[in-house]
């Protein structure tokens, strides 16, 4: 069984987001980098079946070399080798092109993705891939088990969930509750230093969609204290006063 | 040439989200002088009144039978669009609408730009406001293809009645690829209301001790017809389920209300909820980061505090 696992690197989630050059970029100094959370899951469930299979797992980003840091993460995490994409993508669309031109060839059983990625929230490539193929996609998984190559997967639905049974190949998304993620051991960390680590070059150069600026919210104005033997007073003021209840 | 919006039904019933993005779609039609055009791929009650109501002036309606499959529903879309000459799609930011929307994308050659918070800011270019790094940030993205699809978030535009009558259009559906895809089982929460839908939001964190307390904000969110939602170790500990966990590694909720109870406000949870427009804080620490985030706030012990608000909240309704 052969699995892709796509990986994206974020800010730490207790990074403080700002914006240079007339906020129109990112600001990544002093940003701490981090495999996205949802992806870490999508590697752990990644391993757990190719170990119950007898498969590999490989690793893909689209991306910078600064970021190879956290693709050596993964290999020590466990994957059996990594795919870097050089390129700064643009967009979900860019990723995904990328991707699917890069896992045509290779004929994965399982492509893996995060639900979404915490930087840019687009929660898009899952499925992007899955068209770009033309395979089944499936998202939000928490649920997934083998049966032969035939899997069971579970999903969150809007207000509920969902039983799905797909034959491989196909991609799915990996939603918290899918598996608890693994951490580097000192093993793993010395083993992933020799493992393959590839850098291929871009193939899809369309613009689809432009980041032309970026805008931080408002800070809220001051708040309102209400005293605790007035509790009641709360419920009166959003009917009356923010009139929302 | 119109503005196609594709419309959601729950349990019969077109979602609510579904008539914002209808609204939106309505919006974008008029500026653009195009027509508002709606497709449904399910049956529901009052279709043509409640879409009427929000502007769709158009309505292509097919059953494709059992569950979301999102490449079959992805191509019904994109035959619905090619019927009406649609180049703009609008589509609800939803599960359902996310497992769509992508491959709809692909079939159609489009821009896509999911997690839209608001009309867009310009036409030409066709620009829209996006919601990034988990509500600490948003980003203005223009959409760069003739084809272009926008994935509203629901709760992020106001209803706009324009009340037109609609012309009902039979879709007729594409021949539907070979697929190992099926849909075994489904489960609805019953009752409750879905959380990424809901206007009015309460939410418990660690201070509230322990699952067995939480009948408090179930009884408080019931007396205001709200939602529930928790902090993350909350639904870590397994007090409550992984659905209601908001935050960067949760879900991103912009409700009209959210009261925060036991909740100390880490920026990590501040950043899935920050767009709510009106933030109540209960916590028994006045130093707790979250009252800088709130509108209104109240210094006491959650478990003395919400009995009151329960009563005061029952006395309205
Ligand atoms: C990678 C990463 C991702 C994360 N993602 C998320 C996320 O998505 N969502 C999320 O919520 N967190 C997330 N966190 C965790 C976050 O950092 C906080 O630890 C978490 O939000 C704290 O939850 P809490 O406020 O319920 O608990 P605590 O921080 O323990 O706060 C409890 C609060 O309750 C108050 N309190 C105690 N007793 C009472 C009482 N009787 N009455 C009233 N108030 C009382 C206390 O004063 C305190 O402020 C993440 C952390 C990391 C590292
Ligand atoms: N630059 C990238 N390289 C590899 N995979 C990515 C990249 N960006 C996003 N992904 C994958 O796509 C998922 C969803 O990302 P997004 O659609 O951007 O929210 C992430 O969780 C990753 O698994």
């Amino acid at each position: 069984m052969k699995i892709l696992v796509c990986i994206s690197v974020v800010p730490d989630t207790t990074t403080k987001i700002t914006f240079t050059e007339n906020n129109t970029k990112f600001n990544e100094v002093g940003v701490q980098f981090i495999i996205n959370p949802y992806d870490e899951l999508a590697l752990t469930k990644a391993l757990e079946i190719a170990e119950a299979n007898n498969g590999t797992v490989t690793a893909i980003h689209v991306g910078p070399a600064n970021n190879d840091a956290n693709l050596r993460k993964a290999l020590a995490i466990g994957a059996n080798d990594a795919v870097r994409i050089d390129k700064t993508a643009a967009d979900a669309q860019d990723v995904a092109q990328e991707i699917a031109y890069y896992a045509k060839a290779e004929n994965f059983d399982i492509i893996l993705t995060g639900r979404e990625s915490i930087d840019y929230n687009s929660g898009q490539v899952c499925g992007l891939i899955g068209a770009l193929l033309n395979i089944p996609s499936i998202n939000v998984v928490t649920k997934c088990e083998f049966n032969g190559n035939i899997a069971s997967l579970e999903r969150d639905i809007d207000g509920g969930r969902e039983q799905i049974t797909v034959k491989t190949p196909f991609v799915a998304s990996a939603q918290k509750d899918l598996v608890v993620p693994r951490i580097p051991n000192m093993r793993g960390i010395t083993a992933a230093r020799t493992k393959p680590l590839i850098v291929l070059a871009a193939t899809y150069d369309a613009i689809l969609s432009i980041h032309q600026k970026y805008e931080l919210p408002l800070p809220k104005a001051s708040v309102k204290m209400i005293p605790a033997e007035n509790a009641e007073e709360l419920i009166r003021l959003l009917r009356e006063e923010a009139k929302i209840i | 040439m119109s503005v196609l919006v594709y419309i959601e039904v729950n349990n019969g019933e077109i979602k609510k989200s579904s008539l914002e993005a209808s609204s939106y779609a309505a919006s974008v039609a008029a500026s653009l002088s195009k027509k508002c055009v709606a497709v449904i791929l399910q049956s529901a009650n009052n279709v043509e009144a409640s879409l009427g109501k929000y502007g769709v002036e158009e309505i292509y309606q097919a059953q494709i039978s059992g569950s979301l499959n999102p490449a079959l529903y992805a191509d019904a879309i994109s035959e619905a669009a090619k019927e009406s000459a649609a180049n703009i799609v609008i589509i609800s930011n939803t599960y359902t609408g996310k497992a769509i929307s992508p491959r709809l994308a692909v079939k159609m050659d489009a821009s896509i730009c999911s997690n839209v918070l608001d009309l867009p800011t310009s036409t030409a270019p066709f620009m829209v406001k996006k919601g990034v790094f988990s509500g600490k940030a948003f980003a203005f993205v223009s959409l760069e293809k003739e084809n272009k699809i926008i994935a509203l978030t629901p709760n992020s535009i106001d209803l706009t009645i324009v009340n037109r009558t609609p012309i009902m259009k039979a879709l007729q559906l594409p021949e539907s690829q070979e697929s190992s895809y099926e849909v075994s089982g489904q489960q609805l929460q019953t009752g409750a209301i879905p959380l990424t839908e809901a206007e009015l939001v309460v939410s418990g964190g660690r201070g509230m001790k322990g699952p067995e307390n939480w009948n408090l904000i179930e009884d408080l969110a019931k007396t205001l017809n709200a939602a529930t939602a928790c902090s993350k170790p909350v639904s870590d500990m397994e007090w409550r389920p992984h659905s209601e966990h908001v935050g960067q590694t949760g879900i991103t909720i912009k409700p009209n209300l959210y009261i925060a109870i036991g909740i100390s406000g880490a920026i990590q949870h501040l950043a899935g909820v920050s767009s709510s427009k009106v933030i109540c804080v209960i916590n028994k620490d006045s130093e707790a980061p979250f009252f800088k985030a709130a509108d209104y706030g109240i210094v006491g012990d959650a478990l003395e505090i919400l009995p009151k608000l329960i009563a005061a909240a029952k006395l309205l309704s």
